[in-house]
């Protein structure tokens, strides 16, 4: 018996390697890096929180960070709101739901790099919607949030909700099909509206599921860097920026590892500070 | 509340709002798409003079052998088809090895209990979380020591050991859903933990095997991040030379060429969505639901 199990440790031992090297041993590595006074290369004199005071008064940083909170509120509401909404739409029985769903769905195989450059063309107001409009007549029709610094970000959403709504619904959908039928049934026969019953009984029983669409979402909103590269590329100047582009820049192009490494480790307690919760909440509710 | 309750009681105005709405969003999801398509097909004066959805009046294929032999990126001329090959010769041992790496890990996992296992499944659930970003920097260090930056071996094992957490959740998930009776008969009959995988478990793993190969070679054909900076010059993939063609500031934009260029690059993965969703589905839904 002892042998047999020595086979299973070791097939699992290249996977225990990679855990302790790659991930945990890297984040200790950079969570150690952004307590130094590290530039182009990695320098092991300790300077206590140095670089992420550093960070948080620069001005690029603060923007991005914010930028994160903007673009995540926005998409994630937007992707639930809309996933959610087509997965009840589609559960109602309709005809041709197969074609719905694949026409849902098949963003989410592109790749952020198409999905950005796509909403990118679709967006540039001397080629795209605003110059569809204008051609109609309408000749001061102005949708140009792409090129202007306050607005850029918010084109990002867009481009992230088509992308991802069709895995929301896709998850939802799973679950509505996983609903007693009974449910609907009994309140079928005393009379409730079926707006009710999704209110009420139904999304309710899914809220487990939906935390886990909004952990999933989250997640793709603080790792985002595709995206932000193929449609702004952080565009105009630095208004639409986000973290996951800052920490790449300033690891690969601007040879700044102690800030980086700051900006990187800020990224990572962003996502326990959301997810924990989150996470708790779950747990509670099974 | 009235009105809703008179509504459910009319359910052919409900269907017929809930098509018309479907039919909206469906319309809007394509249009991106549509876009793309025609762009591509447009001569560039048709581009500047007409719409963005006008159909094309004088359609043609040109654009696309200039984006597939010719396009310029900042490095050469000569076009997306050596990302196309450099894309080939990284995903395809990328989703073979990490899929087979997830099927062992997960089985051993799964069936053949030890002290530690469960550490190990948090320990990987955990480390899904993790963003690129935080470990990039120290493994680019470790691969440039055992001299596998900046090569095809290296962006090759990068990609495995980021696909390992969830290729291992999944296959543990499904194998611990079989009966345990069928490998406890084996292991008494004197079967060991290699024979039971080659000849009872992978037999039985068609399904979940199409399905983690299926998000697998999604995942790594629509990589970005880790082919910038892990492949080197040599092995760039098709969706970093997308953009660098798409990127270079040289002369008049020509849309019909990016746009063609960008479909190309969309292709294989959109195809393999069309031709097997039913398994993309799964693979989406198994991994969200489960983890």
């Amino acid at each position: 018996m002892t042998i047999r199990n020595l086979q299973a440790k070791l097939a699992v031992l290249p996977t225990v390697v990679v855990i302790a090297v790659c991930f945990l041993g890297s984040i200790c590595w950079t969570a150690y890096i952004s307590l130094t006074r590290s530039g182009i290369m990695p320098n092991y004199t300790l300077v206590g929180f140095q670089q992420y005071v550093r960070l948080f008064s620069t001005e690029r940083w603060i923007v991005s960070f914010g930028n994160m909170f903007i673009f995540g509120g926005l998409m994630v509401a937007g992707t639930l709101i809309l996933g959610v909404g087509l997965a009840i739409m589609i559960d109602s029985k309709i005809r041709f739901e197969s074609v719905f769903r694949t026409i849902f769905l098949y963003p989410l195989s592109l790749s952020y790099i198409v999905t950005g450059l796509i909403w990118q063309w679709l967006l540039t107001p001397s080629i795209g919607i605003q110059q569809f409009v204008r051609s109609l007549g309408w000749e001061s029709f102005t949708f140009d949030w792409i090129i202007q610094k306050d607005y850029a970000i918010y084109t990002l959403v867009f481009a992230a909700v088509w992308h991802q709504a069709g895995l929301i619904m896709a998850i939802i959908l799973a679950g509505l099909r996983g609903v007693d039928e009974e449910i609907w049934r009994a309140t079928k026969l005393d009379g409730i509206s079926k707006t009710r019953v999704y209110a009420q009984v139904v999304l309710p029983m899914l809220k487990p599921l939906i935390m886990t669409c909004v952990v999933l979402l989250a997640i793709a909103v603080v790792k985002s860097y595709d995206l932000v590269v193929a449609m702004t590329d952080g565009g105009p100047g630095n208004s639409s920026d986000l973290p996951g582009r800052f920490v790449i820049d300033y690891t690969f192009d601007r040879a700044n590892l102690g800030l980086a490494s700051a900006a990187a480790i800020t990224m990572l307690i962003t996502i326990v500070a959301v997810i924990t919760p989150l996470f708790y909440s779950k747990k509670g509710q099974q | 509340m009235a009105t809703f309750d008179r509504s459910a009681g009319s359910p052919f105005v409900y269907k017929l709002a809930i098509y018309l709405v479907l039919i909206l969003v469906a319309a809007a999801f394509l249009l991106p798409m549509f876009v793309m398509v025609v762009t591509a097909l447009k001569p560039m004066d048709e581009i500047r003079s007409g719409s963005i959805f006008s159909f094309p009046v004088d359609p043609s294929l040109d654009h696309f052998g200039k984006a597939w032999l010719s396009a310029c990126s900042g490095l050469s001329c000569s076009g997306l088809s050596e990302g196309f090959w450099n894309s080939i010769k990284i995903v395809v041992p990328a989703t073979a090895f990490s899929v087979l790496a997830g099927a062992v890990t997960g089985y051993a996992l799964a069936m053949w209990p030890f002290r530690g296992a469960k550490a190990l499944m948090t320990a990987l659930m955990i480390v899904a979380f993790i963003p690129y970003q935080v470990i990039l920097y120290p493994i680019v260090r470790i691969f440039s020591t055992i001299g596998l930056y900046n090569s095809l071996p290296g962006i090759i094992l990068i990609h495995v050991i980021f696909g390992l957490p969830v290729m291992t959740m999944i296959f543990k998930n499904y194998y611990i859903g079989l009966p345990q009776e069928l490998i406890k008969a084996a292991r008494i009959d004197g079967a060991g933990f290699t024979r039971i995988f080659v000849s009872i478990i992978l037999p039985m793993s068609p399904g979940i095997l199409a399905v983690t190969t299926m998000m697998q070679f999604t995942a790594i054909w629509n990589d970005y991040l880790l082919g910038l900076i892990f492949a080197g010059r040599d092995n760039l993939p098709m969706t970093v030379q997308l953009s660098n063609i798409v990127h270079v500031s040289m002369g008049e934009i020509e849309y019909n060429v990016n746009m063609a260029a960008t479909l190309l690059t969309a292709l294989p993965p959109l195809l393999l969505y069309f031709l097997s969703g039913r398994y993309f589905v799964q693979g989406i839904t198994a991994g969200a639901v489960k983890g």
